[in-house]
């Protein structure tokens, strides 16, 4: 990939990011009330109080002004007081987002693992039970509905077998000096194994419910691309040079088929942040997600705008390095 | 294009249409599922007359009562009743009601906005093309449950509002679809024929690229519609989708979930209901995608 392609793409990803902000901004607009009244919620205040905590959030301004004013703070990272816990919102969202990250992480390593094995198999033993059997479970995969399928998890592995807990990040007992704020990360740098052990009893349950429509996908992509690779001359010329069935499976067949399944992973990881919302909830998980539907209840609006800013950003992030990733590994694809 | 070439173009065009529906239901996975989703429809629509009992009724003296298997159970309510004494059978026959109206609603609108959005986009290319493609690539940009959740804080939960925030992203998925398809098949010979003989582009279009690129549409549509399912559920169940009273599944699931140590019926019975359902759309989708368009083929 040269260079100038590449700053190319880059240019494509600024008018995006650019209608984004619009559509954000034009939220905002269509918010009901008052942003004052909301924020001063129950307080009274003098007329004067007002008028001028309006011309301090730029209120009095006419609509352009007010999204270039809201465009330059955004750039600056600054998206305004959040009503419910009186601190800037990008500090509240920075308290959050580390969990969030560390799960979705996990979610998507747990989704490659179980992914890749299963979809080489199926597609190795093609029509076979076991191929059958994967397909279908792929099926159920996508179809099954996340809260409920963690409910049934907690209820299964949490109150009957108890071997995991309910919900909730990390125990009382097992908090560790921050370096990176991953916890599973952080207790194996501090050298904690105790709390390693227990942030990873926490994040199985979440990671699970979170990925495994995530994998359901990825099998089929990589099965798919499997047989699709399976097919190629070179293939049977490796298996006319003599070579064993794990030589071509693995040097020469599955390098190729993991292609297209690295470019659909890195596009799921912004389908994994778009679903924790739901995952966050079920399993009380102090992360971003929760925080967002926690928000709309107590209509704390800049905290929403300024994630859905995030959101979307990552996403986008995401999708251009999807697109990077997959000019790099399949040279044959010129932009 | 005369009168009698226009019905033979057409024609060819149904039978491959036909051919593509045998060899659907040919696959009795398909059909069995697709039997199913028509099973679920049916109860939607007659739900008052299914129905045992008034969904919203509730009754203080039949709180919390196990399904009939259950000591305690009740021929009257099988599936046993709701933390307010409510039938759980009568809520999930109506719930089936707001899934798939808003399934179908959704799709219907999106689908239709969508294929004449792309057909314009893909056809008369230019700036309409290019204002489209960008518009779509900035709501590309938007994970789908966040953007319909802050559209729903904005406006307020109800059913206009939740079939409005969909609506505005699930478009994008039909027009991608549809601008490609047409794209694909503008260069063919039989569109330049069309030209040719001075066929109007509004003709063109609808008359003439539209009957063959329905194949994917309808693909794209019950693989998309399975999603809204799914999405409206978690919006139920966060309490951003339809309000109480009103059954709906999602919300039933997050109405059990506190009784889940107890009284798991309550929330594991509409989770079934809408596995069930998602699960025979995504798989008579499956059945389409094989049996009408052989790109998708192993």
């Amino acid at each position: 990939m040269s260079f100038g392609s590449f700053i190319e793409r880059l240019a494509h990803l600024l008018p995006v990011l650019f209608g984004i902000s619009v559509i954000v901004f034009v939220m905002t607009l269509l918010t009901p009330g008052d942003p004052v009244q909301i924020m001063l919620g129950d307080q009274h205040v003098t007329d004067e109080l007002e008028q001028a905590l309006r011309r301090d959030m730029g209120l009095d301004l006419p609509p352009q002004e007010r999204f270039l004013k809201f465009l330059g703070n955004a750039i600056q990272g600054n998206f305004g007081l959040s009503f419910y816990h009186r601190q800037p919102v990008v500090d509240v969202i920075a308290s959050r987002l580390p969990a969030t990250i560390e799960l979705s992480l996990v979610a998507l390593l747990f989704a490659l693992a179980v992914a890749i094995p299963l979809g080489v198999f199926a597609a190795v033993k093609k029509n076979s039970i076991l191929d059958r059997i994967a397909t279908v479970t792929s099926l159920f995969g996508v179809s099954l509905p996340g809260f409920w399928f963690g409910i049934l998890l907690i209820l299964f592995f949490a109150v009957n077998l108890r071997w995991l807990p309910v919900s909730g990040r990390a125990g009382f007992t097992s908090e560790v000096e921050p370096i990176t704020h991953l916890l599973l990360l952080d207790s194996l740098l501090r050298g904690r194994l105790d709390a390693f052990w227990d942030a990873l009893r926490h994040i199985i349950l979440p990671a699970i419910t979170l990925g495994l429509p995530v994998a359901s996908i990825l099998m089929r992509v990589t099965r798919a691309s499997m047989l699709d690779v399976l097919d190629r001359d070179y293939i049977t010329f490796a298996q006319a040079k003599g070579l064993t069935k794990t030589q071509v499976l693995f040097k020469h067949a599955l390098k190729n088929a993991l292609i297209p399944t690295v470019t659909v992973a890195a596009l799921q990881t912004g389908a994994l942040l778009g679903g924790n919302m739901v995952v966050e909830t079920v399993f009380g998980w102090p992360g971003l997600g929760r925080l967002v539907v926690e928000s709309i209840f107590v209509r704390n609006y800049p905290l929403i705008q300024a994630a859905v800013m995030l959101y979307a950003f990552t996403y986008v992030t995401l999708n251009f390095i999807a697109d990077i990733l997959y000019t790099i590994l399949n040279p044959k694809v010129r932009l | 294009m005369t009168m009698a070439a226009t019905n033979k173009h057409s024609l060819a065009a149904e039978s491959i249409f036909r051919r593509n529906v045998r060899n659907f239901l040919s696959s009795k996975l398909s059909v069995f599922f697709l039997s199913i989703m028509i099973g679920f429809m049916l109860m939607a629509v007659f739900a008052p007359w299914i129905a045992p009992h008034d969904p919203n009724k509730p009754d203080l003296f039949r709180r919390l009562m196990p399904p009939v298997w259950l000591e305690g159970g009740d021929w009257y309510f099988p599936l046993g009743c709701d933390a307010l004494g409510r039938d759980i059978l009568s809520r999930i026959i109506y719930g089936s009601r707001i899934s798939i109206f808003i399934g179908v609603v959704v799709i219907l609108i999106a689908t239709t906005i969508g294929v004449l959005a792309g057909l314009a986009a893909g056809y008369l290319r230019g700036w309409l093309d290019a204002s489209f493609s960008r518009l779509v690539d900035i709501l590309l940009g938007f994970p789908y449950l966040i953007f319909a959740i802050a559209l729903i804080a904005m406006t307020g939960p109800g059913l206009h509002n939740i079939i409005l925030a969909m609506v505005y992203r699930e478009w994008v998925m039909p027009f991608r679809v549809v601008r490609g398809e047409t794209l694909a098949t503008s260069g063919s010979e039989y569109i330049e024929a069309a030209k040719a003989i001075g066929a109007s582009r509004k003709n063109i279009m609808l008359r003439e690229i539209l009957p063959n690129i329905l194949s994917p549409v309808l693909v794209v549509s019950t693989v998309r519609m399975a999603h809204v399912i799914i999405l409206e559920a978690s919006l139920s169940f966060l309490g951003l989708g339809v309000q109480p009273p009103t059954a709906s599944w999602g919300s039933m699931v997050a109405d059990g979930r506190s009784f889940m140590l107890g009284e798991w019926w309550l929330a594991t019975f509409p989770g079934i209901a809408i596995l069930l359902l998602v699960l025979s759309i995504n798989v008579v989708s499956q059945g389409l995608r094989d049996a009408f368009d052989p790109r998708f083929h192993d």
